[in-house]
């Protein structure tokens, strides 16, 4: 225990004895930690939000166009393909899932700004979203859509405005009415979503052909292996046409993000640089105060003290530093993460995993300034004090 | 009675090939048990560097350096290790540790001998701050202190360990002649009491009444042994 304990005791009355520089330490390691954690949260958000609409969908296997980049910018294809899947055997169901991004009037202001629009047949139970599932028959009017609450604020107070009996609109400059709102969450492709039946979406847009569609939906009799269906179809079905099941869509959805798109790129740098900036502090502090004590650490060398001792206390210093950086960090980001869920309508949650993530990040960031800096410690050589 | 310190031979230089500074020159020296020796001579003479050679501080190739009954010549870490703790280091700069007070300082040198309680550990070091005159100031730090008081702290630190050897290089060099007598009186007090072997390194002619036997350097080679 002492071959920790005493360096480790040494290391902290060093730093709280020059409370100017600990502090210095403290804020740059808060700030390799916060910047850490905005960039994993955006990163984390972006995919979850951006995989939001896919993971409430309700079936249990996805044709896709494969020039399809993502389920935001889809390419279409014949609904006569989707219809070939009904000869397997397993296939319960089939529905077509058509989208769109159009202008959305704010009813208030008149502003149009773009959302997504999803078309289903409403007895089809396509999306697994409360409000969508018991409204199905108001959905089947003509002219009627559903709101996301959850839409950015630009779209303006939907709900407020129901309530108040405001309710018509414009989506493609086409007046319809909202009927209601459900819950499903903004992502970075769009700013929000409104739910409607295959035949609203086709007046709303009307050079839309109702054989060309962005999604196929396949619900399977229960029991049924959806592997090998799945198998099975791909051989069936055109070279053209992607077969995912649920996991995959969503693999499908966020790699486009992480890879095709460059925000993955550009969170993982925002990360690094955080690190290397706080990694620069930490191995400046650590650094220094090798300089500074280098008699006394020699005199102490000169009385038997041993090289490996000194490592240890730079380590336990790195160490302490990790810790008293990250539990301020910690906090604000804690506050931040609130901040952007409230303000930009971004999820953000602060879950344990990112938590050890971020300390492990910040740890090693600390280890790597202490083998930077304990080369110093060589400069201590009790042979040059007399 | 058997020397503590037994030097036959004893030759060192500096650098290689044509460069080569001699700095020691068969150097050839015993000393007792208890012996406090005092070792003058000019800057340069060799002095402090023979200090370091017998404090197993510097490696040296030629002749022979028997400490403690261990070989110095050509010796492992681990050997020059052993010699280390068991010898009591005073420099002209005290070398505390600033944020440490003097109690804490003077029991970090008891900290590399484990079988020590912390209750036990600072028992000792006060013991042997009140020794050196310090009773009062166990709490202090080293910039709460004169110059005088940081020796004695430092002196306390070289001993509190019973070394068997220590070693001073230029203790009273920073210091008013007072203060610097008073040190040094303190340090041979103490040192005949734990039968402590000190071979002390100066130009202060002042301190030379404390010594058993003064020895001097010049040029590297002993002029009076």
């Amino acid at each position: 225990m002492t071959y920790l304990y005493f360096p480790a005791r040494l290391a902290w009355r060093q730093l709280v004895h020059d409370r100017t520089k600990l502090i210095a330490a403290i804020f740059g390691v808060l700030f390799a930690c916060v910047l850490v954690f905005m960039q994993l949260g955006f990163k984390d958000s972006l995919y979850a939000s951006a995989a939001s609409a896919p993971s409430r969908l309700s079936g249990d296997l996805f044709l896709m166009h494969k020039q399809s980049e993502a389920m935001w910018r889809p390419v279409n294809f014949k609904r006569s393909e989707l219809m070939r899947t009904l000869g397997h055997p397993a296939v319960a169901q089939v529905s077509p899932l058509y989208i769109a991004l159009a202008p959305f009037k704010n009813i208030e202001t008149e502003v149009k700004r773009t959302l997504m629009v999803y078309g289903f047949n409403p007895d089809a139970q396509l999306f697994d979203i409360n409000n969508v599932r018991n409204m199905h028959g108001e959905l089947q009017l003509k002219d009627t859509v559903l709101f996301d609450e959850y839409s950015r604020p630009e779209f303006g107070p939907i709900r407020q405005l129901l309530e108040a009996g405001q309710n018509v609109t414009e989506i493609n400059d086409y007046k319809l009415k909202i009927i209601g709102t459900f819950q499903l969450g903004v992502s970075f492709a769009a700013d929000g979503n409104v739910v409607t039946s295959d035949l609203n979406f086709m007046r709303i847009f009307p050079n839309k052909k109702p054989g060309d569609i962005e999604l196929g939906v396949i619900k399977l009799h229960p029991g049924a292996s959806i592997k090998q269906v799945q198998a099975e179809l791909s051989s069936l079905l055109n070279e053209f046409v992607n077969i995912f099941t649920f996991e995959e869509l969503l693999e499908y959805e966020k790699l486009y993000w992480s890879n095709t798109a460059p925000i993955g790129f550009i969170f993982g740098f925002g990360t690094v640089m955080g690190l290397v900036v706080g990694l620069v502090i930490v191995y400046q502090i650590l650094f220094t105060d090798i300089a500074n004590y280098r008699n006394e650490f020699a005199t102490l060398k000169a009385m038997g003290y041993q090289h490996g001792y000194f490592i240890r206390v730079v380590f336990a210093s790195a160490f302490f530093l990790a810790i008293l950086g990250f539990i301020p960090g910690y906090i604000l980001s804690l506050g931040l993460y609130h901040l952007a869920e409230s303000q930009i309508f971004m999820p953000m949650p602060m879950s344990f995993s990112k938590v050890t993530t971020v300390f492990f990040f910040i740890l090693s960031m600390c280890a790597t300034a202490s083998f930077l800096a304990i080369r110093k410690l060589k400069d201590a050589n009790p042979a040059d004090m007399f | 009675m058997p020397a503590l310190i037994d030097v036959h031979n004893l030759d060192f230089s500096f650098g290689s090939g044509e460069l080569t500074q001699p700095v020691l020159k068969n150097v050839t020296i015993s000393i007792n048990k208890g012996e406090v020796v005092l070792m003058t001579g000019p800057s340069g003479s060799g002095k402090t560097t023979f200090l370091t050679i017998i404090g197993g501080l510097r490696q040296a190739s030629n002749g022979s350096v028997k400490v403690l009954d261990q070989q110095l010549i050509n010796s492992t870490e681990q050997v020059k290790v052993k010699v280390r703790q068991q010898t009591g280091y005073i420099f002209q700069q005290h070398n505390l540790l600033k944020p440490l007070t003097a109690l804490q300082n003077v029991s970090m040198t008891l900290e590399m001998h484990n079988h020590m309680t912390e209750r036990e550990r600072l028992t000792q070091a006060a013991d042997m701050l009140k020794a050196v005159g310090l009773g009062d100031r166990l709490n202090y730090k080293p910039e709460q202190l004169s110059g005088g008081q940081r020796q004695r702290v430092s002196i306390a630190r070289a001993l509190v360990g019973k070394p068997r050897i220590v070693l001073a290089d230029e203790p009273t060099a920073s210091l008013d002649k007072q203060s610097g007598q008073d040190a040094v009186g303190i340090l041979k007090q103490l040192a005949k009491e734990l039968g402590t072997t000190i071979l002390l390194v100066t130009h202060d002619y002042r301190i030379l009444d404390i010594a058993d036997r003064v020895v001097e350097l010049e040029d590297g080679m002993i002029q009076n042994a």
